[in-house]
């Protein structure tokens, strides 16, 4: 049997492609988290993007208003998270969860005129190259540029964190607002920005799926990708790199299931699509069972509120 | 001037108020919502609140939607008090009425007033096993449950999905995804000629009242506050967390496994795809909103069931959205959170001073 390497190369880039909403959501989230922040709306914010972002194309026939306007309605919408929880100080699981309920219902509300439609050709980068080296031009030509900026979101939130002075302080926020606090810094102003960024990375994630992957609207479309994106930043141990390579490997399983399908091996259809949940507890059990790794790795005061009057 | 201050204890009187604010606000805010739509605010408001529980089949439509979420908000409640996250009663639901049908479904030719009793058992032992996943790795792996209950609703729905398209389809019914009818005895009685409501709404009664009692006359249901007001403390105490976290977990899955056999073996009386409208997810918020107290739970559970209804019959008679339900169930559990701010602070009014 001759391999097609170009073949092999399709088939990664297909992984590829299918990490990206993962990797935007993920790192999104890991912003948020690392201020100290639990959004567990990540799957509404992201199914709102992806219907502000199909709706708008087809409105204004303009891409480039659709992506940022998905961005922005992600934005809008994580407000209302960041009002309820940084300045009414409710419960981060419970406002995410509400998050998550209203996302759903008023993206299935918005969208109704929108099923059926066709999505519009999303432009693609070098695409000439395509041709020109055998197994790694498929993998890196010819894409749309929010793939490309997908895979070097990773590398510029960790330099982010890690080098710059801002990121310092969001970290700071993350693992103790009370000494941030005391050093003059604005706890609340931080996180209500990182919950922001978060909700943009959510909507750019959403439109993603809408406009370039699918690109339809189908309600219900992110199906639970939000959640596996939450699950990627434990998997991650909050490090932007391992979200890399998390994101390949539930891309793969989604990928796997098509063409194990395509080959008629026998295995139920049903089974395919719940592998990647199931893997998603295990490499959870796998992760966790370190405690103190897991402790020693996680923003000291994730999901907890701070209120300076305390 | 008004300023904010904070109360030097939460107000009792205002934690049963907010719940009320918050249905109030949520309908105005509904209205704003229906009015940009496109439509007359009050007339909506109308057909979705009122016009589908004003005669005697809407009430008993009414009292058949509140069962479930009842029923799985006691359970939760059980959980959400001790500070665990349990948020997959939805597949604690399905996989109860997977365990459950399945044995209906061995009885399917046979009659007998043993049947309906192991049915009902099976439910909720199916409901405890699935939550007993969540409960396991968190208590010895330390995994997040609320991550793993979530993950397990998916693939309890994939489970369900292949049992009723593959091996359980019923082999007279042209491939429908659908098992067969199960005998009658085997199904819950209707209480009423010509009504829907079902003899479930006893198990959800009976929920509520043993809830009641736990919580506020036993020992466990003071262990479980006091874990949910500081684990640390609870710790001090020397009580048993592991084996609470596994039981709290363990009621839960039985209610919601109870509700899931509500749904099949009441008015539908088979295994088909949809076993239920995300009532699972829904009860989340009717735990809240009924402040996990058993009675609140029940005013809760009949006023989040109208959204279900109100749902229906705005799609139906205004061709308004069906997913306005879950819109407003969102902006209820919104408007609840934010109300609770008042719990803890309150407006002064004070003379302008510069």
């Amino acid at each position: 049997m001759i391999v097609d390497v170009n073949f092999v190369g399709l088939i990664i880039a297909s992984i590829m492609a299918s990490a990206v909403p993962l990797i935007l959501a993920s790192c999104g989230e890991l912003i948020t988290e690392r201020s100290g922040v639990l959004n567990l709306g990540v799957e509404g914010m992201m199914i709102i993007g992806a219907i502000s972002g199909f709706a708008l194309m087809t409105v204004t026939g303009s891409l480039i208003i659709a992506v940022f306007g998905a961005m922005l309605a992600g934005v809008l919408i994580s407000t209302i998270f960041a009002f309820l929880t940084q300045t009414l100080i409710t419960n981060h699981v419970a406002t995410g969860l509400a998050l998550t309920i209203f996302g759903i219902g008023i993206s299935a509300m918005i969208g109704k005129n929108f099923v059926g439609i066709p999505g519009k050709e999303f432009p693609v980068l070098f695409e000439g190259l395509k041709d020109t080296i055998p197994l790694l031009s498929p993998i890196l030509f010819g894409h749309s540029i929010v793939f490309y900026f997908a895979f070097a979101l990773p590398f510029i939130t960790g330099y982010f964190l890690k080098k710059t002075k801002i990121g310092l302080i969001v970290r700071a926020v993350g693992d103790s607002p009370e000494s941030a606090s005391n050093q003059g810094i604005n706890v609340r102003f931080v996180r209500y920005a990182c919950i922001l960024y978060g909700g943009a990375m959510c909507g750019l994630a959403g439109a993603y799926l809408s406009m370039i992957y699918t690109p339809q609207w189908i309600e219900n479309m992110t199906g639970g990708r939000g959640w596996i994106a939450l699950a990627l930043v434990v998997f991650s141990t909050w490090n932007p790199i391992k979200i890399l390579i998390g994101a390949m490997i539930f891309g793969g399983l989604t990928i796997i299931q098509f063409h194990m399908q395509a080959i008629g091996v026998r295995i139920p259809v049903q089974f395919l699509t719940a592998l990647p949940y199931i893997v998603t507890i295990i490499v959870l059990v796998v992760i966790s069972r370190d405690s103190r790794k897991i402790r020693l790795s996680t923003p000291s005061s994730l999901g907890k509120s701070f209120h300076k009057d305390n | 001037m008004i300023k904010i201050v904070k109360r030097d204890q939460p107000s009792k009187a205002i934690f049963f108020f907010t719940p009320v604010l918050a249905i109030f606000l949520t309908l105005i805010a509904g209205g704003i919502i229906f009015y940009i739509l496109g439509f007359k605010p009050f007339e909506a408001l109308k057909f979705f609140f009122i016009v589908p529980i004003a005669d005697k089949y809407g009430f008993s439509e009414l009292l058949l939607k509140a069962t479930p979420l009842c029923l799985i908000a006691i359970g939760l409640s059980f959980c959400f008090k001790s500070n665990n996250w349990n948020i997959g009663a939805e597949g604690q639901l399905t996989f109860g009425a997977i365990v459950s049908g399945g044995v209906a479904l061995l009885f399917y030719d046979q009659e007998g007033f043993f049947i309906l009793p192991i049915v009902i058992l099976a439910g909720a032992i199916g409901g405890m096993i699935y939550a007993s996943i969540p409960a396991i790795l968190k208590t010895y792996f330390n995994t997040n449950e609320i991550l793993v209950s979530l993950m397990l609703v998916y693939v309890s729905k994939l489970i369900l999905d292949y049992l009723v398209v593959g091996p359980w389809s019923n082999p007279e019914g042209f491939n429908f995804p659908e098992t067969r009818q199960f005998s009658d005895s085997a199904r819950l009685p209707l209480l009423f000629e010509g009504l829907r409501i079902h003899a479930g709404i006893f198990l959800a009664l009976a929920a509520v009242v043993i809830s009641w009692f736990v919580f506020y006359k036993t020992y466990l249901g003071f262990q479980m506050k006091v874990s949910g007001f500081s684990l640390k403390t609870a710790k001090y105490a020397g009580y048993k967390g592991k084996k609470m976290i596994i039981l709290v977990f363990l009621i839960s899955g039985a209610c919601a496994g109870l509700a899931g056999v509500g749904e099949i073996t009441g008015p539908i009386g088979q295994l088909h795809r949809e076993v239920s409208p995300d009532y699972g997810f829904t009860a989340i918020i009717v735990a809240f909103l009924g402040r996990l107290h058993p009675v609140g739970i029940i005013f809760a559970s009949l006023v989040v069931a109208i959204t279900y209804l109100g749902a229906e019959t705005a799609q139906i008679f205004m061709q308004i959205p069906k997913y306005t339900g879950q819109v407003f169930q969102g902006m209820i559990l919104f408007f609840l959170l934010a109300s609770d701010y008042l719990l803890f602070f309150k407006f002064k009014l004070i003379g302008s001073k510069k």
